[in-house]
């Protein structure tokens, strides 16, 4: 499945909600779904700090593929990673850089990657292209 | 004179809107508060009938702007009690206030090896600024401490009022735990050793009634837009013989007397600190703002109690919950928690999305969040024109809120 289709697919999952309230019940329950990063994972490096809450981050790139765990103290925070991760891990370099995540703000997640939330998910998405660009010539 | 809830509210337009189909409950109040009618109605008066910028030409709209800001100068004069309106500087805000006292004070009186004494309360306004100078001038940092409630240790500040201190920096009321700092006391012991006292008045002025001849302290600091007036707008009162020694930290027009490539002569006070075009449509908007205050009359304040004790009993109720600041104390009606389980930034999101406007974080005040151990809080911050029926929505949703977030 391409990304865009990944981010179909959530979009179509979260259609279903019309209230607020069960949009981000359904987003803690990704969230408690995310395989937690192994505490070896939740070093030092792998730390993005945001006034709000924290992210951790951890990339291992893999037969011309980079796959991505990550975690979060923020339960919400943790939710939306978890989509990020779905959509964005196993995928190529290239396939990374070019996608635009537009799906978060059709399920109308956006204002938690607005700066001034500063959870860490914005730096996270940075961090994300970072490694992605790294290994683009690879 | 306003003495109704139902009236004060009518007040302010924004306290009628709705967020995600919700009514609106505003419990932001310490970050900024909302405008009432009058403020609103100057602030558009300056952008409709009247502008001419204060202080120069010759013609009625720039002299109309002129007695609106020269008129709010003596209303803040008024409403602090202090002797003159000279000693009423306008800045854009309380953290503009301690930068230039930080830079100007410092730079004429402090020198290497002084010590400013500062608490573990203060917000990062309050202490940054002063690590700047003291880079630069080779001066010490002390830190008053805070006990388990996050209460300042003032009885213990004969013992940190050493001879190398020079001046003490302190907020009036704790953006974190809206604990009340008993000002005036410490103003006291710091002028009977020669200690120069500055008072970080952003939730003070707010929540007490400030009359610096009373407190005793030479600098009070405070901004327009917690005391229901515009942002960008704020107030510096030093007492005269200070102010009239410290050099100006801005340089530009209107702070002049003349200006020559070999001589400048400054103005006079207070205009010595005001360089360049004020925010006159703001302080003009400020002035409304004192008049709404001096409206408000006593039995809000008694609704003010009321609401303190509401919030109190209803957040003793949640399983888990840290209330900095204790619930004992005496506080404003400011409570900033956690609850065991339930990351901050989690609350303050969902309760977003059912109407109910709150502060998550560190608060900008990172020493005290990290001495209560937490990395993040919420913060609830009311003013008179909430209501008891407010407080009964953030209960029932902040227990709606934990539960969601606990299962």
């Amino acid at each position: 499945m391409s990304i865009k289709e990944e981010e179909q697919r959530i979009i179509e999952e979260f259609s279903v909600f019309d209230d607020w309230m069960d949009k981000y019940e359904y987003l803690i329950e990704i969230g408690k779904s995310l395989p937690v990063i192994d505490e070896s994972g939740k070093s030092e490096p792998n730390l993005i700090n945001g006034c709000q809450s924290r992210v951790w981050l951890a990339a291992e790139y893999k037969e011309g593929k980079i796959w991505f765990t990550a975690d979060s103290d923020a339960i919400i925070t943790k939710g939306i990673i978890s989509l990020l991760i779905r959509v964005l891990s196993g995928r190529t370099p290239k396939e990374i850089l070019d996608a635009d995540l537009a799906f978060i703000g059709q399920i109308g997640l956006e204002e938690n990657l607005s700066p001034t939330r500063a959870n860490g998910l914005r730096s996270m998405i940075i961090k994300i292209r970072t490694y992605a660009a790294a290994y683009i010539n690879n | 004179m306003i003495s109704d809830i139902n009236q004060l509210r009518l007040q302010f337009p924004i306290l009628g809107r709705e967020i995600y189909s919700k009514p609106l409950v505003y419990f932001d109040n310490a970050a900024t508060a909302q405008k009432p009618l009058s403020v609103i109605e100057m602030s558009s008066l300056l952008l409709e009938q009247t502008n001419g910028n204060v202080h120069r030409a010759p013609h009625r709209m720039a002299n109309d702007c002129t007695s609106y800001y020269e008129g709010a100068r003596e209303k803040v004069r008024a409403f602090l009690n202090a002797s003159g309106t000279d000693e009423i500087i306008f800045t854009s805000g309380t953290t503009a206030s301690i930068n230039l006292i930080a830079r100007s004070f410092s730079s004429k009186f402090l020198k290497s090896g002084d010590t400013i004494l500062l608490s573990q309360a203060e917000h990062h306004s309050n202490i940054v600024p002063w690590q700047l100078v003291a880079n630069e001038l080779g001066l010490n940092i002390k830190v008053l401490p805070v006990d388990q409630s996050g209460r300042i240790l003032s009885e213990k500040i004969d013992e940190y009022l050493d001879d190398s201190v020079k001046l003490i920096s302190i907020t009036h009321i704790s953006n974190v735990t809206g604990l009340i700092t008993p000002v005036k006391d410490i103003c006291k012991k710091a002028q009977a050793k020669g200690v120069i006292t500055v008072i970080d008045g952003a939730q003070g002025i707010v929540h007490s009634k400030v009359d610096v001849k009373d407190i005793g302290c030479d600098f009070y600091a405070f901004s327009a837009h917690k005391l229901y007036g515009p942002t960008g707008v704020g107030v510096l009162y030093g007492k005269r013989d200070l102010l009239e020694q410290m050099p100006p930290w801005m340089g530009g027009g209107d702070m002049i007397e003349s200006v020559s490539f070999e001589k400048t002569e400054y103005a006079p006070l207070p205009l010595k600190f005001e360089a360049g075009t004020p925010n006159y449509a703001g302080v003009a908007a400020m002035g409304a703002a004192l008049d709404f205050c001096n409206s408000l009359v006593e039995n809000i304040h008694k609704h003010e109690s009321d609401l303190i004790k509401a919030m109190k009993e209803g957040l003793s109720e949640i399983d888990g919950i840290k209330l900095f600041g204790g619930f004992e104390n005496e506080r404003i009606p400011l409570f900033s928690f956690t609850v065991d389980g339930a990351h901050a930034s989690d609350i303050a999101i969902l309760m977003d999305k059912m109407g109910i406007a709150l502060r998550s974080g560190k608060l900008c005040a990172e020493p005290l969040v990290k001495h209560f151990g937490a990395e993040s809080v919420v913060r609830a911050s009311l003013l008179p024109y909430n209501t008891l029926e407010e407080v009964e929505i953030f209960i029932s949703s902040l227990k709606r809120v934990v539960k969601m977030l606990l299962n």
